[in-house]
């Protein structure tokens, strides 16, 4: 092929590189996405899909809720295989120290106009009548949406196809920067630009990378509509998803489009592969069933992980790399991806386009933790 | 030895055996599970293994009236003899009601399904298609036409194969491959299914002439694919489609042995053969050289029924756009045909991810598109949150309380 005019070259189809590849064919740069197997196959694959506003820090809020806006935007014209739907968050609280942080995070988010509702006990009885008695409360995040990632990024995709950028699948790369793009079939291909989107396998191409593989677990039921009609999240995810070292679980409950239900979450760093580890989802499931009894009668269909690209400060990396003016970096998203994809795309076009940023994007830029030698 | 025998099924027997070992006693069935069931060995029906969560551990799900229960079985040596299960293939109208696997129309038929005086087809491959059709003339059934897609000369070559074989292993296979007073087509096989809800007619292909046939029920099985899921998560290498195993019946992993049809679809017979000398290598007995002999040949027997029932490219062309591929979750065959692989379909499509877990899609589209299925993760089967939840950390000092064989059927 002829392959010496390439601007942009995207080295993963997940949800983030086809994001960019979007953004960046949409600007009328000549871009091409090279992924080692499928369309969505890594992360993307593995994620519950929850559109959130976290906040974290304010640079994660600030990214998350200038992807949620992007989501809301992008709404209408969504096939309905990416199955967006406006769940909404409970963020529910189980005892008066719990409560107290959703009243904090109430301020936080009102002060800063993202629509948000305490609920009381009560309330939050009547709106999920499958969740134990006895929790003290909730917060409702009602512009929070669930989507089924693999279409989502397939979307993307056939979007940046439609303005011109071209696909590679089943085509590993070996090596990237420099301006150029190596393939596993011994192929160079010359880029002005190169963008490392491949998620938890990010360090394999670019060195140096303070990105660090966390495994997650999620199991799917049978269908059962109404069972759950939020996305519900405990708020104690925060004290156990904080902690960097320990692994974790936590209850994280979706209702999906076909009215399965999707169960999660484990954090855990240092697994050995990605096989279903029949201790941490036995956790992860007791977890979700003391919030969620009913839940032990359902149907559990499969289970999964995928790894999570994840960095120390928990913000992603995106920008360029100091030391290789070609190199681009849009990943370490961690449990985030499917949310600060559209943002991560539009930062990215912004950066190598000039144009003035979407929002400010020093938080995330790779320099923050990079020291490059190249 | 302390033997555990685990079973998803009611009772001993498996598909082939189940009704047979309880109507005459004087079966080889009933011969075998009476001593199986006299040596001291604990029998563990109704129990689904769907989890080895570690080495040395199967979890099964027992069935008990309306409880479900989680058992853990520990174990230091495991024969695997979990069986196969039909083959499905599309083509238009193969959703229709009263149309059902030959195995599974049998199987309704055994719970109390009447099938006097119904007019049935069975169509599809190999010789589990006679031994239906038998089954339910037998039940005053009758069969329109028995439609195996092989041409005469392929299956030729199994009677040739079979007449090697002396004594008295070639009949019983011969019996059921060629089954008296039943029309039987070969070079034929189904089109199309017709009805409105529930089937009417088939129109089926027979040398190269259409015809359409009216009936109650069409039984369709185009031969058998072998239940790999549990060897396979126990880390089981394979070999052309089969667990890959040594002269005493070993797996590549070990004190894992396998028999039966995960070790190459070849009948009764076979599975009688290669259980008994897994059972003699796990019991650090000798293998006799008649055992050795027996093996090697209905090896031998195994390669040739499948290349008796190896599938005619015409069948890949059945299907049409809007055909459904994967039932569970309504995937149509044009929604497949621009995916890249199984999961690329899984992914894309959601196909192989409803309650069946790519059991029915998973071998039609192997044949389809070539696709290979290599995610094989617990649950094996759809199982209660709960029992997933009950999973203890594994405690690897306990003393393993028994030699298992598990064997499971699909239903």
């Amino acid at each position: 092929m002829s392959c010496g005019s390439l601007d942009v070259a995207i080295a993963g189809a997940g949800i983030v590189g086809a994001a960019c590849a979007r953004e960046c064919a949409r600007r009328g740069l000549r871009v091409r996405v090279f992924d080692r197997a499928g369309v969505g196959g890594g992360a993307t694959a593995a994620g519950m899909g929850h559109i959130v506003v976290m906040d974290d820090s304010e640079a994660q809020f600030a990214l998350t809720r200038y992807s949620q806006r992007l989501w809301q935007e992008l709404r209408p014209e969504l096939p309905a295989a990416v199955e967006y739907e406006s769940a909404g968050t409970l963020w529910v609280a189980a005892d008066e120290e719990e409560m107290a942080e959703v009243e904090r995070k109430r301020g936080y988010y009102e002060a800063r106009g993202v629509a948000c509702e305490a609920v009381s006990a009560a309330q939050l009885a009547a709106l999920e009548p499958n969740l134990r008695p006895g929790l003290t409360g909730a917060l409702l995040v009602p512009g929070d949406a669930v989507v089924y990632p693999p279409c989502a990024a397939q979307y993307l995709l056939a979007q940046a196809v439609a303005a011109g950028a071209e696909v590679s699948l089943g085509s590993p790369i070996v090596a990237l920067g420099e301006g150029r793009v190596r393939l596993a079939n011994g192929e160079t291909i010359r880029a002005g630009r190169i963008v490392n989107a491949c998620g938890a396998w990010a360090p394999e191409l670019t060195s140096g990378l303070a990105i660090r593989p966390r495994k997650g677990h999620l199991l799917i039921t049978d269908r059962y509509p109404g069972f759950v009609r939020h996305q519900l999240v405990e708020l104690g995810y925060l004290k156990s998803a904080h902690s960097l070292t320990l692994d974790s679980v936590a209850f994280n409950v979706q209702p999906r489009h076909t009215g399965q239900v999707l169960i999660g979450s484990s954090r855990q760093f240092g697994a050995a592969d990605g096989a279903v580890e029949a201790p941490m989802l036995a956790r992860m499931l007791a977890r979700a069933q003391a919030y969620m009894p009913a839940l032990g009668r359902l149907s559990g269909l499969r289970a999964w992980t995928g790894f999570r690209a994840a960095t120390p400060d928990k913000l992603p990396l995106i920008g360029p790399v100091p030391g290789d003016d070609s190199l681009y970096l849009a990943t370490g998203h961690e449990g985030l991806g499917i949310t600060t994809s559209l943002a991560t795309g539009r930062l990215i076009a912004d950066l190598m386009t000039g144009a003035s940023p979407s929002l400010p994007a020093e938080p995330y830029l790779p320099s923050r933790t990079l020291s490059h030698e190249n | 030895m302390r033997v555990a025998l685990l079973d998803d099924n009611l009772a001993l027997g498996g598909q082939i055996w189940r009704a047979e070992a309880t109507r005459d006693v004087n079966t080889a069935a009933a011969r075998w599970i009476r001593r199986a069931a006299t040596a001291g060995a604990k029998m563990v029906t109704r129990a689904r293994v769907f989890d080895a969560p570690a080495p040395g551990v199967l979890a099964a799900e027992m069935n008990e009236g309306d409880e479900e229960r989680r058992i853990e079985l520990r174990y230091r040596q495991l024969l695997v003899a979990t069986g196969a299960r039909e083959r499905f293939l599309p083509f238009p109208g193969w959703t229709l009601r009263n149309v059902l696997g030959a195995g599974g129309l049998q199987a309704m038929v055994k719970s109390g399904l009447p099938v006097a005086g119904k007019r049935v087809v069975i169509a599809g491959s190999g010789p589990l298609l006679a031994a239906v059709a038998a089954y339910l003339r037998h039940h005053g059934a009758e069969i329109a036409l028995l439609c195996e897609q092989a041409p005469a000369s392929q299956t030729a070559g199994l009677a040739l194969a079979l007449a090697k074989y002396p004594g008295k292993w070639a009949p019983a296979a011969a019996l059921v491959w060629q089954l008296a007073g039943v029309r039987r087509a070969t070079n034929c096989w189904p089109i199309a299914a017709e009805g409105d809800e529930v089937l009417r007619a088939v129109r089926v292909l027979r040398n190269g002439r259409e015809t359409r046939i009216a009936c109650d029920y069409l039984a369709c099985g185009f031969h058998l694919v072998p239940n790999l899921e549990l060897p396979l998560l126990l880390g089981c290498r394979t070999r052309g489609g089969y667990i890959e195993i040594d002269e005493a019946q070993r797996t590549s992993v070990a004190n894992v042995f396998c028999a039966g049809e995960p070790t190459g679809i070849a009948g009764v017979d076979a599975a009688l053969i290669g259980g008994q000398i897994a059972a003699a290598a796990a019991a650090g007995r000798p293998i006799s050289a008649r055992q050795k002999r027996a093996r090697r040949r209905w090896h031998r027997f195994g390669m040739a029924l499948d290349r008796a029932c190896a599938l005619r490219a015409e069948l890949r062309l059945l299907a049409g756009p809007e055909t459904l591929v994967c039932r569970c979750e309504d995937v149509a065959y044009a929604r497949l045909a621009s995916c890249r692989d199984w999961r690329d379909a899984k992914l894309q499509t959601r196909c192989g991810m409803g309650p069946c877990q790519g059991r029915v899609c998973g071998p039609a589209t192997r044949f389809l598109f070539g696709w290979q299925d290599v995610s094989i993760r617990p649950p094996l089967f759809p199982v209660p949150v709960a029992s997933l939840a009950a999973a203890a950390t594994p405690d690897t000092g306990a003393e393993p309380a028994f030699e298992a064989v598990a064997g499971k059927n699909d239903s």
